[in-house]
């Protein structure tokens, strides 16, 4: 199926097949920070935009984003480094191989959410695990990032 | 020694390219013209393959090739990532006829596409030979049905396995008069704990690609814990020279010991072998939960003998573990739930530890963060706590009463003596930080449930002593910069970090200055790998020997181009300067001198290994919610002090412990690798098994005690692995606190706290 769709801006046309899972999709167009942690929608690793909505793009068949814009850390550059710093600055990341995923839907939150309180915070990324870390230096730097962002950083 | 570094919270090296997503993993390196490998497995537990039709599967469109148990050499190996001779036995082939899991491998698919390589793996036929399988391990040893009855199984080195028995390993050791010292207690309590298999979870499942290299050669690039031991894995599954391969690490989505086992590099190995072409595995995550390399599942018998007042005489612990269908890890994982769950107490006259693993028919277990000594200290630290109150004592004061101090000798602990310990003061520090004095032993809330406190302690190793090893190698390039190549695989926990932090105070310039490369078979010295907790206090060692024996080479060199003799020079980190008089030579021209028309190489290397293994110590206190109505145990607050020596990077060491506690916390409360009675693994997803959530696991707070560990690099001593080991019993005795429930048997799930709590009522 002929399907029309723009990753991180550029538009692409291609010729796919409408089941391929968008995870897949865009990893095979580079975008190499989207990964695969699960097949049950458990893990939150393959968080993407999907029209700026944070969406696990393991569950979106490629059909589902035809003529939709899609956002992947790739397209966020300054932004991930930004929020990265302050996770890097904490230790927090470890492996490293959620980091992608959480980073989409802490700017997603960012975006979303005025002063959100700290169980608000966890509420929201609830759906990203992180087996190395515990979390816990996670939510030191979001916390951080934040109270930076609302100063006007 | 002063420290610029070392001690310091310094950002990972790797830390940017992590976090924004660069392409740094195995999956996203490998080839785009990889054939893709995929297993067949055994849907019985046990079962003979009788006959095997690939004919059909072959014919699929794209597909390359499909090998069965003709196909393979008849050699066995182990995928124990150990120093060789390894202590598991050789009881692997890559395919067997004979299957013993639910999920072991019957035949390996390779294809163009992964729909193709499916398609094939639809199309083949095997007709099995269904066995009586052994699934419990408690009628394992001895039973009628053998996991491994074939003769050419063997056991390198004398672990006390015997096949004809299903017995994988066993052991014994004692000290003191241990009958004795039983009679003469006022007190002993016997009881039996029960820890089951758990699954390290790492985000990043396995995944390895292959290829030939432009000599010919077989390169592996995996994501392994163990780079070193690939190589000798790989060769001897084979049966090709070790010369013929070649192993790299990238960076890896976490391992907790998981990849401590080469799970999935011999598959595309050989499938590149057989084809000449470049091929890949990756794991789903069912395959990672249902095919790969757990927790071990252990019984564990504790009897312990105290006085009324307290002083606790004798420990004794017999456990039985179970390592299902091969013995990866099996003799090596039972020894730590004794030798470094007793020697917490050291200060009991008499211990006895023995110890039976057995094979199953369930998935093999491995290593995971702990390897037995997280079983054994549920297990010791559950019975303390029962014992605590039984006469009646607090039990942070029972422990205060009985607990190894520095100096202590420890006979359980391999006859090591404690020449660093703080464990005291980490048991006084989380204490106070959880208002132990205030909320022992509960208190009922408003609204009806419970609110209860609970300790444990822990200690685990720093390498395994007398056995491992590690070499480091530093040179000095152009300018002055220097190049630390290691052997040891970071798998997100920082040593490449920390190590360089090391190797910047030893030659006393800044961390940036320091490029660290690991790891290559063919470049990167010689390490036995990221296990034991052994990279901070052996490869930590390897860096500052090399530090120094090359700023001796910088001397030299130095000394000659001044023209005087190296006794009379110093080295500053920036320049070679005369101490008498100040004349100077900088290391940057020194480095520049020495790629023209030079004889001297500014490059050195150092191996360390060590007869000891100093334990780092660890106290946690955990403040639950009981709800009465449901059984579920919500964690509160979790404290945690840890004396890991000195801190080389407290950031990083404290994320270690904070990841830790959560999967502490996950295996104490739904952790849970279970099989139904056709031996099929329940739990083959992260819907059905659960891992904790940021809104499962509290407010966590971590706090160092440190204490000067002196055969450590700078003083330290290890952090990786005993970060997970005191969650379990703290919960639980916190539950027994909250209403006097005491559960033996993980996880703590709320249907175990009802049952018990309407047990007690009636
Ligand atoms: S891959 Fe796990 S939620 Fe998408
Ligand atoms: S850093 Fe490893 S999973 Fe989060």
């Amino acid at each position: 199926m002929e399907i029309k769709l723009w990753i991180n801006g550029k538009l692409i046309n291609d010729d796919v097949s409408p089941d391929t899972p968008l995870l897949e999709y865009l990893r095979s167009k580079g975008c190499y920070s989207v990964k695969r942690g699960c097949e049950t929608s458990n893990c939150g690793l393959c968080t993407v935009w999907l029209e700026d909505k944070p969406t696990l793009s393991c569950t979106v068949p490629l059909m589902r984003a035809n003529n939709k814009h899609i956002t992947t850390l790739e397209g966020l550059k300054s932004d991930a480094e930004e929020l990265g710093g302050f996770l890097a600055d904490e230790g927090a990341d470890q492996c490293g191989f959620c980091n992608p995923g959480f980073l989409m839907n802490v700017l997603a939150m960012a975006k979303e959410l005025e002063d959100p309180t700290e169980d608000e915070i966890n509420e929201y990324l609830t759906g990203n695990l992180c087996r190395c870390t515990g979390y816990t230096g996670q939510l030191r730097a979001v916390k951080k990032y934040l109270e930076h962002k609302r100063k006007g950083g | 020694m002063e420290t610029k570094a070392v001690n310091r919270p310094m950002r990972k090296k790797d830390a940017m390219a992590l976090v924004t997503g660069q392409p740094v993993y195995t999956d996203d390196l490998a080839p785009k013209e990889c054939l893709i490998v995929k297993l067949l497995r055994s849907p019985h537990p046990h079962a003979l393959v009788e006959e095997i039709d690939i004919s059909k599967a072959l014919k699929v469109a794209g597909v390359e090739a499909v090998f069965t148990y003709k196909d393979v050499p008849d050699i066995r190996f182990t995928n124990a990532g150990q120093t060789y001779p390894e202590a598991s036995p050789y009881d692997r082939l890559i395919l067997d006829r004979r299957v013993r899991y639910v999920g072991d491998p019957v035949a390996i698919i390779a294809a163009e596409t992964e729909e193709a390589a499916e398609r094939a793996m639809r199309l083949i036929k095997v007709k099995y030979e269904v066995l009586e399988p052994v699934l419990d391990p408690r009628t394992a040893k001895d039973g009628p049905i053998l996991v491994h009855p074939e003769d050419n199984w063997q056991s390198l080195c004398p672990v006390g396995a015997d096949n004809k028995r299903n017995l994988c390993s066993s052991e014994a050791s004692e000290g003191g008069d241990v009958e004795k010292a039983f009679a003469e207690s006022d007190v002993v309590i016997e009881r039996t704990y029960h820890t089951k298999a758990n699954q390290q979870a790492m985000m990043e499942t396995f995944r390895t690609y292959a290829y030939t290299d432009i000599y010919g050669r077989l390169t592996v690039v995996s994501a392994t814990q163990i780079t070193f031991h690939v190589r000798r894995i790989v060769a001897t599954a084979l049966g090709i020279p070790k010369s013929k391969v070649r192993v790299i690490k990238p960076r890896i989505g976490g391992g907790f010991g998981a990849k401590q086992t080469a799970v999935s590099e011999v598959y595309p190995a050989f499938v590149t072998y057989k084809t000449g072409k470049p091929s890949k595995i990756v794991f789903t995550r069912e395959e990672a939960q249902t095919a790969s390399s757990p927790r071990h599942e252990m019984y564990l018998d504790v009897k312990i003998g105290a006085m009324k007042n307290g002083k606790i005489k004798a420990i004794e612990l017999h456990t039985l573990s179970n390592t299902g269908a091969y013995g990866e890890h099996g003799p090596t994982t039972v020894g730590l739930s004794g030798h470094k769950a007793i020697p917490i107490y050291s200060k009991a006259e008499a211990f006895r530890f023995t110890a039976d693993v057995v094979y199953t028919n369930v998935m093999a277990a491995g290593a995971y963060r702990g390897y037995g000594a997280t079983q054994g200290i549920f297990a010791i630290e559950s019975a303390i706590d029962e014992l605590s109150h039984i006469l009646n004592i607090d039990p942070a004061l029972l422990r205060e009463m009985n607990i190894t101090r520095e100096g202590d000798f420890m006979p359980a602990y391999y006859g090591e003596t404690a020449n660093s310990c703080a464990l005291d003061r980490c048991l006084a520090r989380v204490k106070e930080m959880i208002g132990w004095e205030s909320k022992y032993p509960r208190r009922i809330m408003e609204n009806g449930n419970i609110r209860a406190v609970g300790l444990a302690l822990a200690l685990q190793g720093s390498c395994i002593s007398g056995l491992d090893v590690a070499s480091v190698a530093i040179k000095v390039n152009d300018d002055g910069f220097y190049s630390l190549m290691i052997g040891a695989s970071d798998m997100g926990t920082g040593c490449d970090t920390i190590l360089a932090q090391m190797a910047a105070d030893c030659l006393l310039c800044e961390p940036e200055n320091i490029v660290v490369y690991g790891v290559d078979t063919d470049v990167s010295p010689y390490d036995s790998g990221s296990y034991a907790s052994s990279t901070t206090y052996i490869t930590g060692n390897a860096v500052v020997k090399t530090c120094a024996s090359l700023i001796e080479k910088i001397k030299e060199y130095g000394a000659k181009k001044m023209g005087c003799n190296p006794k009379e020079v110093d080295f500053d980190g920036k320049r070679v300067y005369k101490t008498a008089t100040d004349e100077s030579i900088t290391l940057k021209d020194l480095a520049n001198f020495a790629m023209n028309f030079s004889d001297t190489a500014l490059y050195a290397s150092e191996m360390h290994t060590s007869p000891v293994s100093p334990p780092p110590y660890m106290a946690g206190a955990v403040e639950i919610e009981l709800d009465r109505e449901t059984g579920k145990i919500e964690v509160i607050n979790y404290k945690a002090c840890v004396d890991c020596g000195t801190v080389i990077n407290p950031n990083l060491a404290r994320v270690q412990t904070e990841g830790g506690i959560a999967q502490g916390i996950g295996m104490a409360l739904y952790e849970d690798i279970s099989y139904n009675k056709a031996g099929v693994m329940r739990n083959n997803s992260f819907m059905q098994y659960k891992l904790p959530t940021r809104q499962d696991i509290g407010t966590v707070e971590v706090t160092f005690e440190s204490s000067y560990e002196p055969t450590g690099p700078f003083g330290a001593k290890s952090i990786g692995e005993i970060v997970i080991n005191t969650p379990s019993p703290a919960i639980a005795n916190a539950l027994d606190n909250a209403v006097g429930v005491r559960i033996r048997e993980l996880p703590l799930s709320p249907e175990k706290v009802y049952m018990e709590m309407i047990k007690n009522e009636d």
